[in-house]
Order: structure tokens, then C-alpha cells, then sequence
């Protein structure tokens, strides 16, 4: 039952990096936020300042009300979970988890009944023998993330906890520890640099560039509507094309569509499923490669003058390399500055014929 | 691979190497025991003409050997102690702490065995000699420290610098205070190499004899010293070579004790291997 608030939180590194600038974000109770981002994007050391082992230069955190910004680790009420699991190796499973009850004065059969609890919740019941060293990758994982949960953070911390494991066991832990999360309403915060993870997690997903915010919403929010052209690069396939805008009407490269703004540069963003192919020998593109997943194609084009744009298409049979086409977007949006300048619809694009066929 | 052993060639360069090797160092050994073991032995006879106990009787029953003994023992404890409790802090500060001269520091405890000891020890002497620390147990215990500096920071601050970080931090997460976890997770990671750095430098205690000698002399004497005084001034050999014998123990201690340290293979994991 905890809020987590973060205002104006900057971190400039003694080699002048400044690895997080003016960072605001607050973490509603029960919640789980997502920070993702490019690597060096400031991450973890956003997530290692809430954690306490990094000093914010300037800023303010707090927990439930209560100003953490000065109080070292050990006194916080945050648990983090650690991207190489950093279990103690010297010790079993069970004074791994033991340790810090033990510091806290809890009693020895509490202890035992807390730590049991604990492993049973993550799929690890009668393990706590076992040395650390002759674990899994994915149970050393599991264990690590016990170790936080059985004392009742009020805020969990995890940077990257799934990064070293293959993609199958990742894709498992992510539902595991979503379940548990939801389950024990626990208030998180996220670090991961997959989107797949951040789409498929996260109440809310918070894109980071270069220390700073582009963009808070909802998963969904943040991916039909990103509200910068980083953003639009950054979640799934986006095309983003540089091009001028006049008279209502954008252009590049002998490529046209109307674009009610105002005259200027601009960049013209479509999702590959939302760009509908046409066979024309006039064509503003050309066809470079077609790549058959089965339940659908993925086509590279060309423009004239060689930037490259890619489709879905529903039968790629029906296109071949060199062939000339005509591009007919049903869903676009428009970026200049750095900022959401136009968008056709607010609503979902139609399910693209490619996904229904499928 | 048993066959093709027995069949290569012999390796004769290895062969008398190994050989002279086994003669130089377990010759004297065995001569030095045999003298231990021997209550007669002229000039032209192989063997002695009569074993016995009677020198170590003889030898054991000297009040200034067990005082000897004693003297040891609790100089190499005293020193080996002082010397963790000083070095291995420092030691961590060095591996996990920059501060200015930090490099020039570290160095400096090299360049201590970098030049002929004994001069530096002469002039060490001098310099107890107007601390009236000449001739007392503290003086031995000081220059002893010195000699153990090496071992006791170089040794430890790669076992501790192999010591993962975020380990560390995950101790601070749950609620360990910096000294818990210095107490709970570092040392205990570090624990093998270090247990190695205390035994050399118990067992170079107990040995040294250079420092022992010119700052300890003659009311302090280690085990080593009144041995090589029963040596230069004893016409009978067997006290020397029973004392030499005695001498042998903490040796095979610390043998047994480095070869479960290594067997372990954590101490090769302290050095990063
Ligand atoms: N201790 C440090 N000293 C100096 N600069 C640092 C330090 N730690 C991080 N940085 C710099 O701060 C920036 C942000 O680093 P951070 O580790 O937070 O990135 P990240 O988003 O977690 O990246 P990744 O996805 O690769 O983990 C980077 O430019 C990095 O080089
Ligand atoms: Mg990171």
C-alpha cells in the first residue's frame, strides 16, 4: 500500500555525465511502471537512486509521504531485484532469504515460516537447502526475487532481472512475477530495454532518452499514439519519413499524401501493418526484398530516392523485387519539432487484412 | 593417454632436473632429521652407530626452549593479529575506495621488500634504539609487523577487489549496515585467499629471524634465533637439528591447511582465476 513519488530528480555523475535530468514520475500504490529506454538511457541509475545506492544531485523522493532522498539503503523500505541475481554464494538458499529477517530481529520459527512461504510463492517449495551455485538460471532468478519479496518492500525494484535468461524462460517469469506482483499488489518499478517486456507488463510504460522523459502512458496509449517521433521509433515498427510539407499536401521523393498542418518540414510516421501496396508500373516505390513469415509478408520499398519503407501485406506472393508500387496509408500521424503535429484517427487502426487472413 | 606416456621418450633433461631438485631440498632435510634421531655418529661411519631419544630428552628438558617455544608462539599470534586487524581494513579501503596517494601507498608497501632488508633494518634499530624499544617483546612485535605488510595487503585487496559488488549492494537492500556487510558478505567471499595471506604471514613470523635477531636480542629469542645460536656456539650438532626438527611443525601445518585452501579452488577464484 505504498505511493512512490520522484520530483525533479537529476543525477550529473563526478565525470559530468548527466545520466538522469530532471526526472518527475509518480508511482500510484499497487502499480507496476515500466522504464525503458536505449542503453545509457538512465535507467538504472533512476532505479538505483530510488533504491538508495546512488545520490541524486538535485531532487526530491519519497515514500508514502515520507522524504527517502538521503536515507541510505539499508533504511529504506525498497527491495531490489538485480540484473546477475547477486545471491550470496556462501550461502544456501534458505539464509539467503533468512538474512535479512535475521537482521531485523524476526524469531527463528518465523523465520522459517516466512522463508518457506516465500519459496513456495515462487515455485521453489523444499529448495532451501540447495546451494546457491547449483541452481538454474532462471530459479537463481526466482530466489533473488524472493529474497526482496519476503521482506515486504513497500516499493520493488528490478533492473533487468530476466536479461541473461533465454527468451522461453523469459517470457514464463515475466507472467510469474506479473502474477505475483498483482497478486501481493506490491508497487514496482521495472528497468528493461525489450519492449516486448514493457508492453506486455507494464500499467504504465515510462520512455526514457538521455535521462529524460519522452513520453508516460498506458502500453496501449504508447503505442498508437507516441507523442514523439523517438518514441514512434523506439515501440515496435514505425516508419518515420522526412519529407516537406506545402499547400496541405506532404511530399518526398516523388511520393505524395495529404497532410492537413501548415507548411514546413515534416516527418510522416506509418506502421508497417497500416500501409496498404499496390502493383502499379507508375509507382512511387519499387519493391527491394519480400520476406514470407507465413501468416504474412513483410515488404521493403524504395523510394526514388532510396529511403526505405516497409509494408505487411497479407499475400507477398503477390509482389516481387524490382516491381514498381503505390503506397496508400490508412492510419498516419505527423511529428515536426519533436512533437505530435497531426494524427488521422485517435481510435485503433482497423485490423489489417495480413492479421484477420492469419 | 597412459600409452603414449609409457611409450614417449624419455624426458632425461626432466629427469635429472627433478632429481637434483629432490636432492638439494630433501637431503638436508633427511640429514638434519637423522642428526634429530641420533644419539652416536663418528666420522667414517654412513649411518650412526647409535638412534636414539637422548637429545630430545636433553633438549626438551632446557627451560630456555620452551621459553623459546612460547616466545614464538605468542609473537607470531600477537603479530598475525595485529597485522589482520590493521591490514585487512585497509586493505578493503584500497580495493574499494579511491582517495588521493592511494597508488603511491600501495606501492610503498613493495618497496619495503624491494631493497636488502637488512640495512633498512639497521637503520630500523637505530631508531628503536632511542625508542628504547630495543630488546622488548613490542619492538620484535613492530618490526614483524613491517615484514607482514606485504602479504597482508596485497594478497587481500585482490581477494577483495574479486568480491562482486552488487553482492554487496543486495545486503544493503535488505538492511545490513556498511560494517555487516564488510562482516557478513565480503570477508566470508574473500575468506579463503585471506585465510592463505594469514598463514604466510604466520608462518614468516615464526620463521623470521633477521629482525627477531637484531631488534630482540638477547632478552627476547624465537624458537629460530636460539636455534642458530645453539648452531654457532654448541659443539654437539643434535640440539641445533633437534630444534630444526621442532621447527618443522608449523610448516606441515600450514602445508595441510594451504593444500585444502587451494584443493577448494576458491583460492584461485580470489585472484579472479
Ligand atoms: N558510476 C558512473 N560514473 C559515471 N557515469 C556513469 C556511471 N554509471 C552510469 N554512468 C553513465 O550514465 C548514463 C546512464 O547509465 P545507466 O546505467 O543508467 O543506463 P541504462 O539506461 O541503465 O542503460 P542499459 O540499458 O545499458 O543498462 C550512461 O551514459 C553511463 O555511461
Ligand atoms: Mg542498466
Amino acid at each position: 500500500m505504498s505511493v512512490l513519488k520522484i520530483k525533479d530528480v537529476s543525477k550529473i555523475f563526478p565525470n559530468g555525465t548527466t545520466a538522469v535530468d530532471s526526472f518527475s514520475l509518480d508511482v500510484a500504490d499497487g502499480e507496476l511502471v515500466c522504464l525503458l529506454g536505449p542503453s545509457g538511457s538512465g535507467k538504472s541509475t533512476l532505479l538505483r537512486m530510488v533504491g538508495g545506492f546512488e545520490t541524486p544531485t538535485s531532487g526530491l523522493m519519497t515514500i508514502d509521504g515520507e522524504d527517502i532522498t538521503n536515507v541510505p539503503p539499508e533504511k529504506r523500505p525498497t527491495g531490489m531485484v538485480f540484473q546477475s541475481h547477486a545471491l550470496w554464494t556462501h550461502m544456501n538458499v534458505f539464509k539467503n532469504l533468512a538474512f535479512g529477517l535475521k537482521l531485523r530481529k524476526v524469531a527463528a520459527p518465523e523465520i522459517k515460516r516466512r522463508v518457506e512461504g516465500v519459496l513456495e510463492l515462487v515455485g521453489l517449495g523444499g529448495y532451501g537447502t540447495r546451494a546457491v551455485t547449483q541452481l538454474s538460471g532462471g530459479q537463481q532468478q526466482r530466489v533473488a526475487l524472493a529474497r526482496s519479496l519476503v521482506l515486504e518492500p513497500k516499493i520493488l525494484l528490478l533492473d533487468e532481472p530476466f536479461a541473461s535468461l533465454d527468451q522461453h524462460l523469459r517470457e514464463r517469469l515475466r507472467e510469474e512475477v506479473r502474477d505475483i506482483q498483482q497478486r501481493l499488489k506490491i508497487t514496482t518499478l521495472f528497468v528493461t530495454h525489450g519492449q516486448d517486456e514493457a508492453l506486455s507488463m507494464a500499467d504504465r510504460i515510462v520512455v526514457m532518452r538521455d535521462g529524460k522523459t519522452e513520453q508516460i502512458d498506458r502500453p496501449d496509449v504508447v503505442y498508437r499514439e507516441p507523442q514523439t517521433p523517438f518514441v514512434a521509433g523506439f515501440i515496435g515498427t514505425m516508419n518515420l519519413i522526412e519529407g516537406v510539407v506545402s499547400n496541405g499536401v506532404f511530399s518526398k521523393a516523388g511520393y505524395s499524401t495529404p497532410l492537413p498542418v501548415s507548411d514546413g518540414p515534416a516527418i510522416l510516421a506509418v506502421r508497417p501493418e497500416a500501409l496498404d501496396l499496390t502493383a502499379s508500373t507508375t509507382g512511387q516505390g519499387k519493391v527491394h526484398r519480400v520476406t514470407d513469415y507465413g501468416t504474412h509478408g513483410l515488404v521493403d520499398l524504395e523510394l526514388k530516392d532510396g529511403t526505405r519503407v516497409k509494408a505487411m501485406v497479407s499475400h507477398p506472393d503477390l509482389f516481387q523485387p524490382g516491381q514498381g508500387v503505390s503506397l496508400a496509408p490508412r492510419a498516419i500521424a505527423a511529428y515536426r519539432d519533436g512533437k505530435v503535429i497531426h494524427r488521422t484517427s485517435a481510435v485503433a487502426p482497423a485490423p489489417h487484412p495480413a492479421l484477420v487472413d492469419a | 593417454m597412459a600409452a603414449t606416456l609409457a611409450y614417449r621418450k624419455l624426458d632425461w633433461t626432466g629427469i635429472v632436473l627433478a632429481a637434483v631438485l629432490t636432492l638439494v631440498i630433501v637431503l638436508p632435510l633427511v640429514v638434519v632429521g637423522t642428526w634429530a634421531f641420533t644419539n652416536v655418529w663418528r666420522y667414517p661411519s654412513v649411518i650412526p652407530q647409535e638412534f636414539g631419544l637422548r637429545f630430545w630428552n636433553q633438549t626438551l628438558a632446557r627451560a630456555d626452549v620452551w621459553s623459546s617455544i612460547s616466545m614464538s608462539l605468542t609473537l607470531s599470534f600477537t603479530v598475525t593479529a595485529l597485522s589482520a586487524a590493521i591490514c585487512l581494513p585497509a586493505a578493503y579501503a584500497f580495493a574499494r575506495l579511491d582517495f588521493p596517494g592511494r597508488n603511491l601507498l600501495f606501492f610503498s608497501f613493495l618497496a619495503g621488500h624491494a631493497f636488502p632488508k637488512f640495512g633498512l633494518l639497521v637503520a630500523i634499530a637505530g631508531i628503536f634504539l632511542q625508542l628504547n624499544l630495543i630488546g622488548t617483546f613490542w619492538g620484535v612485535v613492530l618490526i614483524q609487523l613491517v615484514g607482514t605488510l606485504l602479504f597482508m595487503i596485497w594478497i587481500p585487496v585482490a581477494a577483495f577487489q574479486a568480491v562482486d559488488r552488487r553482492m554487496e549492494e543486495a545486503a544493503r537492500d535488505v538492511g545490513a549496515s556498511p560494517f555487516r556487510v564488510f562482516w557478513s558478505i565480503t570477508l566470508p567471499q574473500a575468506g579463503p585467499t585471506i585465510a592463505a595471506a594469514i598463514l604466510l604471514s604466520f608462518v614468516g613470523t615464526f620463521y623470521e629471524t633477521e629482525g627477531a635477531w637484531l631488534i630482540g636480542a638477547p632478552q627476547v629469542r624465537t624458537l629460530p634465533v636460539l636455534m642458530i645460536s645453539f648452531i654457532n656456539n654448541q659443539p654437539v650438532i643434535q640440539y641445533g637439528a633437534v630444534l630444526s626438527v621442532l621447527l618443522w611443525v608449523p610448516s606441515f601445518i600450514a602445508l595441510l591447511f594451504a593444500r585444502k585452501v587451494v584443493n577448494s579452488g576458491s583460492f584461485a577464484r580470489g585472484f579472479g582465476g
